[in-house]
């Protein structure tokens, strides 16, 4: 009777397996399926016709641009806030406050971030519709991630590396910069490729301060119109299934290649290492 | 000759009172064991030498070491300190880096950036190790693929790197086999003509073999310390005869 429930705990963990690569599979082959055939080199790199809604060069790069800027803003106040936290504050209420208040900026729907977005940086600080408005954006609905990875990262570094560079006569600042923060980079980079995920996936947020011009950025206070917008505007303005799915595809070849390149520095890190 | 001298220490962790009253002169270039039951506070009182306690919350400490005739405390920075007073950890504890910047680390803070140099105290702290020959070929390589044995004896390389005069010891060869810690033990032989050696220990024979004088703390006092070899054969003390003798602890 034992080795039946086994047996059948087996089979319901395989099919929930099975399931979840069912999932993927079939989501990511049909959107391949629409779309694919309408890439080409003009499909990219043509000029841009509101008509066809080919020509997504000008996207990409608003899309790149975003990414970038966004991190750059997010990753230094995040790992410092992280490492503020977890090695220097004295853990009492006050960090339990400012954790309560981390966690809960993570569970805020995108949309309400968006509108604050709209309300602040757009109108407020007059950063008007920019790319500039929806990186600044999109770091605020990041940094929960960076800063609670960060923090995880921080902690599985063994208590006896820290014994061990103070107890050679290090400064905590050594400690930091030259065995804890380098030991916990596996952790932390995890958390950044989370985070590319996310930003790329907006949608709400960065239509609303973003804009949606879609011609090629002059600089972070242009307008510009990222990769999901435009998807999200051809389906609605179009109903273009086709050209909505081809750009899916796109963007699954720039997050595959994003995280294929935060894995490639994450492995040459650990190479250094063991 | 004493080179720290620890008068009238008191330590609280909180509310509990570890360390009670102790009054002891360590001399120089000799090697003193603490021994003790566990709990004792012989671990606590190593870790005031080199002001570690101070990574701790809520620890308070009354009372005056000297290192030197300079008060700890009061006159010397703690990062000095620590680079004249090392430390041995009982679990082996080499940092996820290469053999070579293991030992590297040290000197590096500390200000020294002249490649040759470094190479230099690399090779000399690990000769002083009794560590050098078997890893020469191979300084590059992680620290973590050496044998338990191999990682203390780099440690301990790693804090003679640093020119200290002070090396403490917390039960150093307790998490290693037989053969590795007779050679720790040999090394500390030799490390004791050039250094001060303060090791805690749970090994009576460890302590028999190896130091000069014994401190035998007891719930947090000193209850007997005097030459190794004259406590080990004639205690003064009961508890000391009765601990040493095995009848507890």
């Amino acid at each position: 009777m034992r080795k039946v429930k086994d047996n059948i705990l087996k089979i319901i963990l395989w099919l929930s397996a099975a399931i979840t690569v069912l999932i993927i599979v079939t989501i990511v082959g049909y959107i391949f399926k629409k779309g694919f055939k309408l890439i080409d080199f003009n499909f990219i790199f043509g000029d841009y016709s509101p008509t066809s809604g080919g020509g997504i060069f000008p996207m990409i790069v608003t899309t790149l641009l975003t990414v970038i800027v966004s991190l750059l803003i997010s990753i230094p106040i995040g790992i410092c806030g992280a490492i503020y936290l977890q090695e220097y504050a004295k853990q009492g209420r006050g960090v339990k406050l400012i954790r309560f208040a981390t966690e809960s900026l993570a569970g805020i729907p995108s949309i309400i971030y968006g509108l604050f977005g709209t309300v602040f940086f757009v109108s407020t600080l007059k950063l008007q519709f920019s790319i500039l408005s929806g990186s600044l954006t999109l770091a605020i609905i990041v940094l929960p991630v960076i800063i609670r990875t960060t923090e995880e990262a921080l902690k599985t570094v063994p208590q006896s590396y820290r014994e061990g560079a103070v107890a050679l006569g290090s400064t905590k600042f050594e400690v930091l910069y030259k065995i804890i923060v380098p030991s916990a980079m596996p952790g932390i980079l995890s958390g950044v490729i989370l985070s590319i995920g996310r930003i790329i996936g907006e949608s709400a947020a960065i239509l609303l301060t973003a804009g949606t011009v879609a011609s090629m950025p002059k600089n972070l206070l242009s307008s510009g119109r990222t990769l999901t917008v435009h998807a999200y505007l051809v389906t609605k303005e179009a109903g273009n299934i086709e050209l909505a799915s081809a750009i899916g595809v796109i963007l699954i070849f720039i997050i595959l290649a994003l995280s294929l390149i935060a894995k490639g520095i994450t492995k040459t890190i650990n190479k250094e290492k063991f | 000759m004493s080179i720290i001298s620890v008068k009238d220490l008191n330590l609280f962790y909180g509310t509990n009172h570890a360390l009670k009253n102790i009054n002891i002169e360590i001399d120089k270039n000799s090697v003193t064991a603490l021994i003790g039951p566990s709990g004792c506070g012989k671990s606590t009182f190593l870790r005031t030498l080199n002001r570690m306690n101070d990574l701790i919350d809520d620890v308070k400490i009354e009372g005056q070491v000297l290192f030197e005739d300079k008060n700890i405390y009061k006159e010397l920075n703690e990062i000095e300190l620590r680079k004249r007073i090392g430390m041995v950890f009982q679990k082996p504890n080499p940092f996820p880096m290469s053999i070579y910047d293991n030992i590297a680390y040290g000197p590096r803070i500390h200000g020294i950036k002249d490649k040759k140099k470094l190479d230099e105290i690399v090779e000399k702290s690990l000769q002083g190790a009794a560590l050098w020959k078997e890893v020469k070929d191979r300084l590059k390589k992680s620290a973590m693929g050496l044998s338990g044995g191999q990682q203390q004896r780099l440690c301990i390389a790693r804090t003679i790197a640093v020119e200290p005069e002070v090396i403490l010891m917390d039960e150093p060869t307790s998490a290693l086999d037989p053969i590795s810690t007779s050679k720790v033990e040999e090394l500390m032989d030799v490390l004791k003509e050039k250094y001060t050696i303060v090791i805690v220990t749970h090994n009576m024979q460890q302590a028999g073999r190896i130091s000069d004088k014994t401190a035998f703390f007891l719930n947090g006092e000193i209850v007997e310390y005097g030459k190794t070899e004259e406590m080990f054969h004639m205690p003064k003390d009961k508890r000391t005869e009765d601990y040493i003798t095995g009848r507890f602890g």
